[in-house]
């Protein structure tokens, strides 16, 4: 029924896995984003891969799709090694993928989306259009997803999408099935029905890599998983025989309370108050104080609100209602040049997106914000002599590695990138900082300088946001802790009484 | 501990800054200028360089379309493009020399308006260049309309509008302050003047700074604080106003204005950016970039009639000398994506 092109190994297969990752190495310019890892998936099985950002879990998976090659090590299936140039050779290999972002086209119908370029064609050659929807209900049956096949894509809610492409995976009747975090933007009942399907799947015979950060998932659904961390293979382990705290512990490999240098600072007056904050289908009623030394926590799921709140204090997508107070004094911040008037900064969750001009140099990069404030402005030239005295005072402060400062920034490692950006913003000499993911996908050594970096801000009485995925970071750091759910705040909790437990309780309610 | 070690990137540390990108466009031209030296001696039995007089009409014919291209590369830095200009340059030529006619003459458009100082005419045209600008910039910035769609539209419209004012006729006798912007030497004084002044900005000025920043990436700028917005209705009114100028001049040398003027304009100024070295993806190129690309375009067109190779050849080389800069630059583009 499902006419998958997959050279289907299934059943004709002997060995005892079906795809093996041995020893690859990949480097980038000065970062080695993995060295020396192994991943082996059984048939029949369901195996997590687990590590933190930047662990190196979606570079081997780029590896595997073809994306890179890898420098060293190679990767077989059902025991022959592969060669994969693009991901369509991975598709006709056996291995299907479903990315994290979604990659569906929103102005065709979800039959055209699952079939584009595998389309049943009729006598004459043209699409039958009939017999593709003949064929997506067909495989809505089997998967039990009801939605309509001559439907747009564009009029689906983004957890049906994340159906059509599990459906579509599913649909090359592939060996390999490859999932990055399908569950971050579906909902409960939708997680069960993929956890079906997957079982389903399992019992067929098909090799399942999950990737997640949710332990409750992992023993659910995982009979094997392995570990990396900062780019190198821990451990692979069956799901039975270890508890969440030992998986935490292969992650981490470290005991968490050495790793944030919190050092009690003096809290001061109220600097930042926000009032009922909303921002129509977005986020509801957020309201907080955030006070001179303090360092607040933001936890919360991805797509729990957490940016969208950052970005509407800094002005990046206002909110529709509510009211901020900066120093007592009520505040219209409709861009961000008004946030920075009154002395906020923001450090953006994607470096990429919207922090780096990946094309222009560290001077380029880190002076942008500061020109801004026109305070090195000189009968309308720029004190460009001022300007670097300034840069190369904080790129010496932050510790960024580079030859010098017109290299450019694109060939920067992640980290000595975040380091840049921070500078950007500590020129401007902040009274509020707020920081999207200050650590993402950097390695643990520039982690640790940055940590000790905003502890030292705050003990000059900078007042700190700080949002994060990393539970042990914001555990580690925060005066206080703020937890999203689902667009509202569901709860605070103090440094004293804040844990793994309550905050992951208060974040999956 | 190795991880660390990762942290640690290129021990040899280069202690100089790197080299001006403009020399490797440098170097371009006098290669191009040595060949068409070398060539000319086989063919034409005569030095190519060594004519001082042909060097000046050279400069003189691509000087106009260089004060265009001085506002096209903060355009394309800006991340955009501007297809308009050549249709400005019409327009302008048509309304600033029906405003330049010399007292006296009967068959003028506006015959109670003829004798005027020249800065009434140099100012309208101006004027009507910043509209126009201020059109194509407050379209793509504020409707988000794609560049290229917006300066097409300005394209067609200002063009038709050169050929509805005056019903296609053409218009002449200016006065002689008028026509002395043309004179001689003076489009090559003007584009020398416009290519210092914006030189100065984009690199000295926040106005610079900003135009590479959005260039290089819009949505870093905004959360830098930079009103983008407001920033590209001034990089597209400063484009359009330059557009404007070269009109003024078009129509001040020749003493005559008609609707076709700087046809193709455009595409010529864009192909001196791009040759210049400046970035169709926004956020690289410089004024003294274009300003080579402008005297590489013209060795290559004075270097052909040199050779007296046919008028039709040059358009098509002229083509594929376009291409060939993109590609170049697609090129360079690529090699730096692999490193990331």
């Amino acid at each position: 029924m499902l006419d998958g092109q997959g050279a289907n190994a299934r059943g004709v297969f002997e060995g005892e896995f079906i795809l093996e990752v041995d020893h690859v190495r990949k480097e980038f310019p000065g970062v080695v984003a993995l060295d020396d890892v192994q991943l082996k998936i059984r048939p029949g099985t369901v195996h997590a891969l687990m590590g933190e950002n930047g662990a190196g879990k979606s570079t081997l998976m780029k590896i595997i799709a073809g994306v890179y090659n890898p420098d060293r090590g190679e990767v077989r299936f059902a025991g022959r090694r592969l060669e994969i140039r693009t991901p369509i050779d991975a598709l006709n290999c056996g291995i299907a993928m479903i990315h994290q972002e979604l990659n569906l086209m929103n102005t065709m119908t979800v039959a055209e989306n699952i079939w584009i370029g595998r389309e049943p064609k009729s006598g004459m050659g043209l699409i039958d259009h009939g017999e593709m929807r003949r064929m997506t209900r067909a495989l809505f049956d089997d998967l039990g997803i009801r939605l309509d096949p001559a439907g747009m894509v564009g009029d689906l809610t983004v957890a049906q999408k994340q159906m059509v492409e599990i459906a579509k995976a599913v649909s090359f009747n592939s060996d390999v099935l490859i999932m990055d975090e399908p569950t971050s933007a579906i909902t409960e009942t939708e997680v069960e029905h993929l956890f079906r399907i997957i079982r389903d799947l399992r019992a067929k015979g098909v090799g399942i890599v999950y990737i997640t950060h949710k332990m409750s998932e992992l023993f659910e659904i995982a009979d094997e998983l392995t570990v990396f961390r900062d780019g190198r293979y821990i451990a692979t382990v069956a799901a039975s025989d270890v508890t969440r705290d030992d998986i935490i512990r292969m992650m981490v490999g470290r005991e968490i309370t050495d790793m944030f240098p919190k050092v009690p600072c003096e809290i001061g007056e109220t600097i930042l108050e926000v009032r009922n904050l909303a921002l129509p289908g977005v986020f509801h009623d957020v309201s907080f104080d955030l006070r001179r030394g303090e360092i607040l926590g933001v936890a919360g799921l991805v797509g729990s609100g957490r940016s969208n709140v950052a970005e509407a204090i800094f002005g990046v997508t206002p909110a529709v209602s509510g009211e901020i107070r900066i120093s007592g004094e009520k505040v219209a911040v409709t861009s961000p040049s008004v946030a920075m008037r009154h002395g906020m900064a923001f450090l953006t969750e994607d470096r990429k997106e919207t922090g780096c001009f990946l094309d222009l140099d560290c001077i380029e990069n880190i002076q942008v914000a500061l020109l801004t404030t026109g305070k090195v402005d000189n009968r309308g030239f720029v004190n460009q002599r001022e300007v670097n005295r300034l840069a190369e005072e904080y790129a010496a402060k932050l510790r960024v590695k580079t030859p010098n400062l017109a290299e450019t920034v694109a060939n920067l490692s992640g980290g000595n990138q975040q380091k840049l950006l921070i500078a950007r913003w500590l020129l401007t000499e902040p009274g509020i900082l707020i920081l999207d993911e200050p650590t993402r996908g950097i390695d643990v050594g520039a982690k640790a300088e940055i940590h000790r970096l905003i502890t030292q801000l705050a003990g000059q009485g900078v007042a700190v946001l700080m949002i994060s995925s990393e539970l042990p970071e914001v555990l580690g750091m925060s005066d206080r802790i703020m937890v999203m759910h689902e667009g509202h705040v569901s709860g605070f909790l103090d440094r004293s009484e804040a844990d793994q437990v309550r905050v992951m309780e208060l974040a999956a309610k | 501990m190795a991880t660390q070690d990762t942290n640690i990137e290129r021990p040899a540390a280069r202690a100089h800054r790197k080299l001006p990108p403009e020399l490797n466009i440098l170097l371009v031209l006098v290669g191009i200028a040595l060949v068409f030296e070398i060539l000319g001696w086989i063919f034409q039995g005569q030095s190519f360089l060594g004519n001082v007089g042909r060097l000046k009409i050279m400069i003189l014919q691509v000087s106009v379309i260089g004060i265009i291209a001085v506002g096209v590369t903060q355009v394309i830095i800006s991340g955009g493009i501007d297809l308009s200009s050549g249709s400005v340059v019409g327009a302008v030529a048509m309304v600033s020399m029906s405003l330049a006619q010399a007292a006296g003459y009967e068959r003028a458009i506006y015959p109670a308006l003829t004798g005027l100082p020249v800065v009434v005419p140099l100012l309208v045209g101006l004027l009507c260049g910043a509209l126009a600008g201020f059109v194509n910039g407050w379209l793509i910035a504020y409707t988000r309309i794609p560049p290229f769609i917006a300066t097409l539209g300005m394209m067609v419209t200002a063009r038709g509008f050169a050929k509805w004012y005056t019903k296609g006729q053409p218009v002449s006798f200016p006065t002689d302050s008028f026509a002395s912007l043309g004179a001689g030497m003076a489009p090559v004084m003007i584009f020398l003047l416009v290519a210092v002044i914006f030189h100065v900005a984009m690199k000295y000025t926040r106005y610079g700074k900003f135009t590479y920043a959005i260039g290089a990436n819009a949505q870093a700028a905004r959360v830098s604080g930079i009103n983008v917005e407001r920033h590209l209705v001034k990089v597209y009114v400063i484009a359009a106003v330059l557009a404007a100028l070269a009109g003024i001049v078009v129509a001040a040398r020749g003493q005559t204005a008609q609707a076709g003027m700087g046809m193709m304009y455009e595409l010529d100024a864009i192909a001196m950016a791009v040759i210049g070295g400046t970035s169709l993806t926004g956020g690289r190129g410089s004024i003294i970039g274009t300003s080579i690309g402008m005297v590489i375009f013209g060795v290559i067109i004075s270097g052909f009639t040199f050779l007296r190779l046919d008028a039709y050849y040059q358009e098509m080389i002229k083509g594929v000398i376009i291409v060939a800069a993109v590609v170049a630059d697609t090129y360079r583009q690529q090699k730096r994506g692999k490193k990331t």
